[in-house]
């Protein structure tokens, strides 16, 4: 039994409580939610807190899945286990459901959630690639209430580093809806549950004259954050969907991301997939966009 | 003999609850299925308390100095032991299992990351892992040897300063074969390929991590120790030897052991830091490491670079096969082998063929990593031997451009060659390589797996279909010629019949998972005819039960399995002594009907063994001579090993655009001679077949240039899960051993020893477009596409 170092344990009883406890404590506190990052972290001592803030308790207030004409809102407590099985999700971004799939496993799909899921920052981390993907924009309350929102690009500013402050949490995520969309995530690991190698989210939106009015690739793994590519965007919009138009986003996505050889590949086979999997995943959400 | 049984069988063609051999369900399941089961660390004792480890950050530095008084001041700690103090007791280093010695904690040096450096006792388990955070340890960090290839360059590192006279990294140097009758076959043959391949350094990764509960009683001067080992009583002898604590007052006790597969066979530091902490602090000291310690410290497997080199005519007839190798031994040897085969028996590298010559030489080094070698279920390096000919035999097809099912084939040791000895010397017992061969290939469907491959190379798809067939010698051993520091491998055995005709069997071998509480009632009950549930099956606590080595190298049915049927045979026999006087005939008008004796010609007249047992146990008369009671006790010495073989396949589908392998179907058809339950053999093919999935595809403990070990968590270490495995397809055949009482030939590592080559050939004939010839494990997405890409490299 790996044991971590001693802490002290408070369970919160609503969000604001928990923020007033974040303020009082600083640095030397830390929310758990799911905990599948966290606690391994702290039991081989990588991670040590003085004070750990359960907030599972704020499932009821933070687990939803509000699906509108114009966005959908998700409460950070909101499981991967509900984001997997909401069937409302999947019609509006198939990419969730394709992420979840392959996100670890049963046991910490139970337990783990979207916000503690973008409040990690690992860079290889799924629903980041997603909320890229998607251009999501996270809502931070502080104290007294206040509310800040932040793009994707802003909410991670490094590996395992995030725009959250001392006393503020994030609350929720927007996903913005648009017409004709088709999205798509694609992951290749070296075992199942095992972090990506490489991941690549595309989504896509489609001009009543079936050229890209918009598209968006988000990448994990292949750089210090999930990658966002504004210059694929730039590539696709206006243009008819081709295989020489994904050829073409995929250079940009291999020539455009910054990837370290480690244990679980190259940096050139990591680009590769960059590559490849953009590649599969435009041609996936171009598909879905038109069925 | 030869018999091909029906492949498909399910519990409907079998008595649930046989008299003898059979499916039955496993005795232990109930228990271990419902959380009953009782583990070494479920042991909880009165006053007792907690040990933690501190371990090394550096793979070699001199330890300068060890500052204990912060720790020793820490809340509930009640000891703080360091190499020093185990030095003022002789205990600071105890001899390995291969004559080497290795620090118990480190006194002069560090020499692998890991390496165990001071304990703490405390209260409870947080009190003693906190403590080791105060515990101030100077070290000068010295340059680390961690490419074997540079081991012995003159200008490595010394890493065993502690050997007198040790001036360079050299741990030994083995040979077997004719080098010059070889070189001679090689001379003269038309086609000579050569390969280099590399298996890779792997680790057993068992469930339960390795621990230890010890306690001492001063009064008593006894030791009890429950401990996760695979061999109590050859623990207990090394303990009396290391600790001078006389043997009678060594209790070793091998509770439930959550998977072993090798790891618990060595003696570790740990166990004895747990038997000083009792004895320093008069209190019962548990010690359970965690995952990363055991990931980082115990026994690893494999770490053989071999250049494989094999001889043939340009029909495809193979005349030899040579190989060179580099082991890899850590910072101590570690081995657990019979003494005289310090490579353990990887001398069957020539595989399943009828070959002229054979040779191999190999080099033995030092490295600043953990010890070990010879775990992870490899029948004691036969994993190597076979990964090796299967591979280079792939090889040779490749170069004949001949399918490797017919080359195999042609180079069959032939049914009437048996028993044929070896180009290296080994006696195979029995074999009938081909219709076991065919039984896979007609399971696969193989030419029409071909067939498909075919097309689907035409559409630019990888399917790849890859062959192992393995030849494996398990049993160790003989006395002659196999020990253990000296200790014979013969097993006990010892088989008490009550009066009511219940039964308790005491083993020598200890169970890991394997089903011995089943499979030895089994035996004995075929044998005597009291049905498995009515036998009790004592093993793991050396005050219970006779001195024998233990369960590894796929042991226990060819050795204690033999001890089994033979003591219970013994009881029949003087049961059939009694039931003569019972039956007022002679002995020779009785014959044996499975669980009574009846009189030749008069079924009516019987007896059962229960009234025979309590005859043995009750009032009157016995026939003279014959004492009462109905028990017996044998010591079983194998006159050779026994040979399982098998023939595998394995298909794969690769996706070209991103390189990942995706094993579709594995036939495997093993043939272990006589098979007394099928279902808990088959759950032994299953889980080695898992384990060679994890291999081929994902398993290595590798590390970074300073000898930092980059598999310390299982989220580093990657095995694999149901989702990585196909449906297993098994068959059998069944080739008796003509010199196991039953026939038996153990298959315990059969799966984990033939299935790695079957997986690797299967990846590089999937790869056969792109040109590949080799590519070495673990073969994850992104080694595959440098193999795709002509730029296969060694994982080291």
């Amino acid at each position: 039994m790996q044991v971590p170092a001693p802490f002290e344990y408070e369970r919160a009883t609503s969000v604001d409580q928990a923020i007033g406890l974040l303020e009082r404590l600083g640095s030397s506190a830390r929310l758990v939610a799911g905990g599948h990052s966290l606690l391994p972290m702290m039991k081989l001592r990588l991670a040590n807190f003085e004070y750990l803030i359960d907030i599972n308790p704020l499932h009821a207030e933070l687990g939803y899945i509000r699906v509108q004409a114009d966005e959908v809102r998700i409460g950070a407590m909101t499981r991967h286990r509900e984001l997997l099985e909401s069937d409302e999700l999947a019609a509006a971004f198939p990419i969730f459901r394709d992420a979840e799939r392959v996100i670890a496993d049963p046991v910490v799909r139970n337990r783990g959630t979207l916000g503690g899921s973008l409040c990690q920052a690992d860079p290889s981390e799924d629903l980041s690639a997603v909320c890229t993907t998607l251009d999501a924009s996270c809502v931070i309350r502080g104290p007294g209430g206040a509310e800040r929102v932040v793009s994707m690009e802003e909410f991670h500013v490094g590996p395992y580093e995030t725009a959250v402050g001392d006393g503020e949490m994030l609350v929720e995520v927007h996903l913005p809806v648009r017409s004709n969309g088709g999205s798509a995530y694609e992951k290749v690991e070296r075992r199942a549950g095992d972090w990506a190698v490489a991941s690549a989210g595309a989504a896509v939106w489609l001009a009543p004259d079936g050229t890209f009015a918009d598209a968006r690739v988000g990448l994990a793994a292949v750089g210090p954050n999930t990658t966002g590519i504004p210059e694929i965007s730039q590539a696709l919009r206006g243009s008819t969907p081709s295989e020489e138009l994904y050829e073409r986003a995929g250079a940009i996505a291999a020539s455009s991301c910054d990837p370290a050889t480690d244990q679980r590949g190259s940096e050139d086979y990591k680009r590769h997939l960059a590559d490849e999997l953009t590649r599969r995943t435009l041609r996936k959400a171009v598909e879905r966009a038109r069925s | 003999m030869t018999t091909v049984h029906e492949r498909t069988e399910t519990f409907d063609d079998n008595d649930q609850k046989p008299v003898g051999y059979g499916r039955m369900l496993r005795k232990e399941d109930p228990r271990l299925i419902r959380g009953r089961g009782r583990f070494t660390d479920d042991v909880q004792l009165p006053g007792m308390l907690h040990l933690a480890i501190l371990r090394s950050p550096f793979a070699h530095a001199r330890v300068v100095s060890v500052d204990t008084s912060a720790a020793e001041a820490a809340p509930g700690v009640k000891a703080v032991v360091t190499g020093e103090t185990l030095k003022g007791l002789g205990l600071a280093w105890m001899p390995t299992l291969s004559n080497d010695v290795q620090a118990v904690l480190a006194t002069d040096k560090v020499r692998f990351q890991g390496q165990e450096v001071a304990f703490v006792v405390a209260e409870d388990r947080y009190a003693a892992r906190d403590a080791l955070e105060l515990i101030d340890v100077e070290y000068d960090v010295l340059d680390p040897v961690i490419d074997v290839r540079q081991a012995l360059a003159p200008d490595a590192p010394l890493i065993r300063d502690d050997l007198e006279g040790k001036t360079n990294n050299h741990c030994f140097d083995w040979e077997t074969g004719d080098a010059e009758a070889t070189e001679a076959v090689f001379a003269r043959a038309d086609v000579v390929v050569k390969q280099d391949i590399v298996y890779p350094r792997v680790h057993p990764a068992p469930m339960e991590t390795c621990g230890a509960v010890a306690d001492f009683d001063a009064v008593e001067g006894k030791l009890k120790l429950w401990s996760t080992t695979q061999a109590p009583h050859a623990h207990r002898t090394l303990y009396a030897i290391v600790a001078g604590l006389p043997e009678h007052k060594i209790q070793v006790i091998a509770p439930d052991i959550g998977g072993g597969f090798g790891n618990k066979v060595p003696i570790y530091p740990g166990y004895v830091c747990a038997i000083v902490g009792s004895i320093v602090t008069g209190k019962p000291v548990k010690w359970m490491e965690d995952r990363s310690e055991n990931l980082i410290s115990t026994g690893f497997a494999r770490d053989y670079i071999m250049r494989g080199e094999i001889a043939a005519t340009r029909d495809g007839k193979i005349l030899a096969i040579r190989t060179n190798v580099l082991a890899d031994h850590g910072a101590f040897n570690g081995t657990a082998a019979p003494v005289k085969y310090p490579a353990g028996f990887f001398g069957v590298f020539t595989g399943s063929y009828d070959i002229e010559a054979a040779y191999c030489n190999m080099t033995a080094v030092y490295t600043n990593k953990a010890p070990g070698g010879v775990a992870y279920a490899c029948s004691f390096r036969i994993t190597e031997a076979v990964y090796l000919v299967e591979r280079i035999v792939d090889c040779l097809a490749a170069e004949l451009d001949m399918d490797p099912a017919e080359l195999r084939l042609k180079n069959f040791i032939q049914p009437d060659q048996f028993p044929y000895e070896t180009k290296t010397g080994w006696v195979y017992d029995s074999g009938d390589y081909e219709p076991t061969m065919r039984q896979a290939m007609d399971i696969a469907g193989y030419a029409a797996l071909r067939a498909e491959q075919a097309e689907k190379r035409a559409r630019g798809e990888l399917m790849g279909i890859g062959i192992s067939f393995f030849t494996e010698a398990v049993g160790a051993g003989p006395r002659k010629n196999m020990d253990i520091l000296g200790l014979g491998m013969a097993d006990g055995c010892e088989l008490r019949v009550h009066p009511t005709g219940k039964a308790v069997v005491r083993l020598s071998v200890k169970t890991q998972g394997q089903g011995h509480e089943t499979t030895f009632a089994q035996i004995i009950a075929e044998e005597i005819g009291i049905p498995p549930a009515d036998i009790e099956v004592v093993h793991g606590d050396t005050d219970q039960t006779p001195f024998g080595l233990g369960t590894y190298g796929s042991r226990s049915t060819p050795v204690s399995g033999a001890a089994a049927a033979l003591v219970a045979r013994k009881v029949r026999d003087k049961a059939q002594l009694i039931a003569s006087a019972m039956l007022e005939v002679t002995v020779a008008d009785l014959e044996w009907v499975k669980g009574s004796f009846q009189v030749k010609g008069d079924p009516g007249k019987a007896v059962t063994i229960q009234q025979i047992a309590m005859r043995a146990h009750g009032a009157g008369d016995l026939p003279d001579g014959v004492e009462g009671g109905l028990e017996a006790q044998i010591c079983y010495n194998p006159s050779n090993l026994t040979y399982p073989h098998g023939a595998y396949i394995c298909v794969v589908d690769i996706d070209p655009g991103t390189a990942q392998v995706k094993v579709r179907r594995f036939i495997a058809v093993d043939d272990c001679g006589t098979r007394i339950n099928p279902m808990i053999i088959e759950g032994q093919v299953h889980g080695g077949l898992t384990d060679g999935v994890g291999m081929a595809l994902m398993e290595m403990i590798s590390f970074d240039e300073d000898g930092n070990c980059l598999g310390a968590s299982l989220m580093d270490y990657l095995i694999p899960t149901s989702l990585e495995v196909p449906d297993w397809e098994t068959g059998y055949t069944v080739t008796p051993s003509p010199h196991h009482p039953i026939g038996a030939k153990g298959v315990g590592e059969s799966a984990t020893v033939g299935s790695p080559p079957a997986i690797v050939n299967a990846v590089v004939d999937a790869l056969k477009p792109y040109g590949v010839r080799h590519a070495d494990m673990p073969l994850t997405p992104s080694r595959v596409w440098d193999a795709m890409r002509g730029r296969a490299t060694p994982p080291i």
